[in-house]
């Protein structure tokens, strides 16, 4: 396939969904970025209670996490699947289905979102029970997972199709990443849908007196760990389909990029269990099992590091670099007109950080050192803070030029707002991971303890460390709003002149193979996904005995504001 | 596969390889663990502290909203702590800083950890889950006494 001068027409139903799907979210995520910001100053002490929406620490934290890490994650890997597979296998969507996936999605979040700011449901983004939050709370997130379900079944028919016409050629790589993506989440949502529909729901509205906290948590982290995978691999397929093109240069391997896909199928749920290191009523052998599987499932981004580098060194070396480093410099960091190229270079810095800490947290006895520290925030604020939200955001951007018909406005904003943010991720990051180390507690409003000189708690060493994530706080919101900005802008400018919006075509940053192989065996989802089921169902079957075995007696639900049960 | 790309295939299973050796010997020669599951304690819901042998002495404590109980322990330098931590309302969390000790406490379930305390001094500790309103004023410490008095707790 040519790709250089390739052009999809979606339908215009498609178009319009995709910019609704893109435009709402960022409103979401905005709100979800102030709640950020604010818990930066609510953990110094600067400030007792939120000056806009109300409330405590808590409550932002809840509407932070859920809205950015759950809500706008969600929608950008539904818009993101909704323009790359039409685009690649030339085929519409169906407008009916895209239609009620999207009406579901937006419903679920205006829901879950109005419940938290109401105060309804501080539990923050994990929900562990027995805090209680409102039934409408475990509503929105349901309605928001089956709209996500309902986007890929959309795309299944589309790409069975396109196996039939299309007998013995390759899968394009992008629809094998946004496949990938879904098999994932799909597994992934049934553990929290079990967790949601069978427990949570009916023990918040009352029909069922108590709930086994220790499975209700086990169900959750089965959820809770490929859910990272989730909002990731959306930023891969960016990193392999995209950024190389950007780069002016081409994907190094394909097969690569394909094992990569494959190895997250295997190995992305399996490992549940290691953000349990600490719980009781689960054997350490079976925790010490997800430990080597997640050090498992850290081999495709190590191949990814290899490709996405060798890819950059052929795109600076045909742009006329030298030597060994030369190449590095010579990458387009700063053109305006290529604006989307820092989007993806900053988060793959980034990501060097986030993965090594990541590996730290997965080490088993290691975790002991930094489980529930600010130390594990400072680690995440690397990977979907990072890379994960910079792909997303530049890939939002680029989309809503692509299906509103817009030229990018506040280019130069929009292409200097990753490093700045950067420099701020930077800054906040160190001071969260080394307040951590010290012993600084997760989820924790120190404000109003720890951090304030006149309580008997006060801690004089960890405030250099809070004080550094309010500058970084304050410097990665700047970059928010810069972002917010160009993207708004652009929203609301004139549409390319002289063209019809009706007619107008979407195009892709495709890049390219240069070592393209057969590589057959990795054509076919199927042994994939059972070699996964098969590792899903022993690693998580012990877990699951051990809980059910050493736990006595059910929770009743409790509110965050008393030690008194609801009932 | 090209040869560079295959040398990066190696190396890196050549680093996770290096890493899990890591984690198995410090199970094994450092019989560092992480917490297993406990099956053969009896529910509490109150708080004690007795001595089971020279040196060696056995904490069960709960976790509640907002306290932990008992939130001050003494005890004498070189004691080994067999501590039993469950929790009578929600999910709490637990760290001793400067220790390798970090626990859930979750009700329904009992948690377990042994730790030695070589050194006198003060051991704060923390809750680290999110439990409520007032989360962050849920704390407390050991006392780690040189000369060896009677150990006692306090609310």
């Amino acid at each position: 396939m040519n790709t250089d001068n390739y052009t999809f027409q979606f339908s215009k139903s498609s178009k319009y969904l995709n910019s609704v799907l893109l435009i709402i979210p960022m409103v979401l995520l905005f709100i979800g970025v102030y709640g950020g910001l604010m818990q930066t100053l609510f953990r110094a002490g600067i400030i007792q209670s939120d000056p806009f929406v109300g409330g405590d620490y808590y409550k932002g934290l809840t509407f932070h996490g859920v809205l950015n890490a759950i809500v706008f994650t969600t929608f950008f890997a539904v818009a993101l699947g909704n323009a790359l597979i039409p685009y690649s296998l030339k085929k519409q969507l169906n407008s009916k289905i895209s239609w009620t996936s999207g009406i579901l999605m937006l419903v679920g979040s205006v829901l879950a979102a109005v419940v938290i700011l109401l105060g309804e449901a501080t539990v923050l983004y994990t929900f562990y029970p027995p805090l209680k939050a409102h039934p409408l709370f475990y509503v929105g997130l349901t309605l928001l997972v089956v709209g996500s379900w309902v986007a890929s079944y959309n795309w299944v028919p589309m790409y069975l199709e396109w196996r039939k016409e299309n007998k013995g050629e390759k899968t394009p790589l992008a629809v094998v990443g946004m496949f990938t993506t879904f098999i994932i989440w799909f597994i992934a949502t049934l553990a929290v849908a079990t967790e949601i529909l069978t427990m949570l729901l009916p023990w918040s509205m009352g029909l069922v007196d108590e709930v086994n906290v220790m499975l209700a948590r086990t169900l959750f982290w089965f959820f809770g760990h490929p859910l990272v995978y989730f909002w990731l691999l959306p930023a891969y397929v960016m990193y392999y389909s995209f950024l190389p093109k950007l780069a002016g240069g081409k994907l190094y391997s394909d097969m690569a990029g394909r094992l990569v896909f494959m190895l997250f199928i295997v190995f992305s749920i399996p490992v549940g269990t290691h953000h349990q290191y600490m719980d009781p009523a689960i054997g350490a052998q079976w925790k010490l099992l997800h430990g080597i599987f997640t050090l498992a499932v850290s081999m495709p981004s190590l191949i990814t590091a290899f490709t996405i580098a060798a890819s950059l060194e052929y795109a600076g070396r045909q742009r006329g670099a030298t030597g060994l480093f030369g190449w590095m410099g010579k990458l387009p960091y700063l053109d305006k007109e290529n604006w989307f190229f820092p989007y993806l270079i900053t988060g793959l810095v980034i990501f060097i950080f986030g993965g090594i800490g990541g590996i730290i947290n997965a080490s088993y006895q290691m975790n002991t050192v930094i489980h529930n520290t600010a130390w594990v925030p400072g680690h995440f604020h690397l990977t979907v803070a990072g890379p994960v939200l910079l792909a997303f955001l530049g890939g939002s951007l680029y989309m809503i030029g692509q299906f509103m018909n817009k030229e990018i406005r506040l280019k130069g904003t929009a292409m200097i707002m990753p490093y700045i943010y950067t420099i701020g991720l930077f800054i906040m990051s160190y001071g969260l991971k080394i307040g951590g180390l010290k012993g600084m507690p997760r989820r924790t409003n120190t404000g109003a303890s720890y951090a304030n000189p006149d309580s008997i708690l006060y801690q004089p060493d960890w405030i250099p460390y809070i004080n550094l994530t309010v500058v970084g706080g304050v410097i990665m919101f700047i970059g928010i709003v810069m972002f917010i900005a160009a993207f708004f802008t652009t929203v609301f400018s004139k549409s390319r002149p002289g063209t019809d919006p009706n007619v107008s075509n979407v195009t892709f940053p495709i890049s390219e193979p240069l070592h393209d192989e057969d590589a057959k065996w990795l054509r076919n989802f199927k042994p994939f996904i059972i070699i996964a089921i098969i590792l899903i169902v022993l690693s998580y079957t012990p877990v699951i005995i051990d809980v059910l075995q050493a736990t006595y007696g059910g929770s009743v639900p409790y509110s965050p504001n008393s030690p008194v049960p609801l009932r | 596969m090209d040869k560079s790309e295959k040398l990066a295939l190696i190396l890196s299973m050549m680093l996770l390889s290096l890493f899990f050796g890591a984690i198995v010997y410090a199970s094994m020669a450092r019989n560092i663990e992480v917490p297993t599951c406990i099956t053969d304690v009896e529910p509490f819901l109150t708080d004690t502290l007795f001595q089971t042998g020279p040196d060696e002495y056995e904490l069960q404590m709960v976790a509640r909203m907002w306290a932990f109980q008992p939130s001050v322990i003494r005890l004498p330098k070189g004691s080994t702590l067999n501590l039993y931590l469950t929790s009578q309302d929600i999910i709490h969390g637990f760290k001793v800083e400067r220790k390798n000790v970090n626990l859930m406490a979750a009700p329904g379930a009992i948690n377990y950890l042994q730790v030695t305390f070589d050194e006198a001094g003060e051991y704060k500790f923390a809750c680290h889950e999110f439990c409520g309103a007032a989360h962050h004023t849920m704390a407390g410490r050991f006392i780690i006494e040189d000369d060896s008095n009677e150990p006692e707790t306090a609310e």
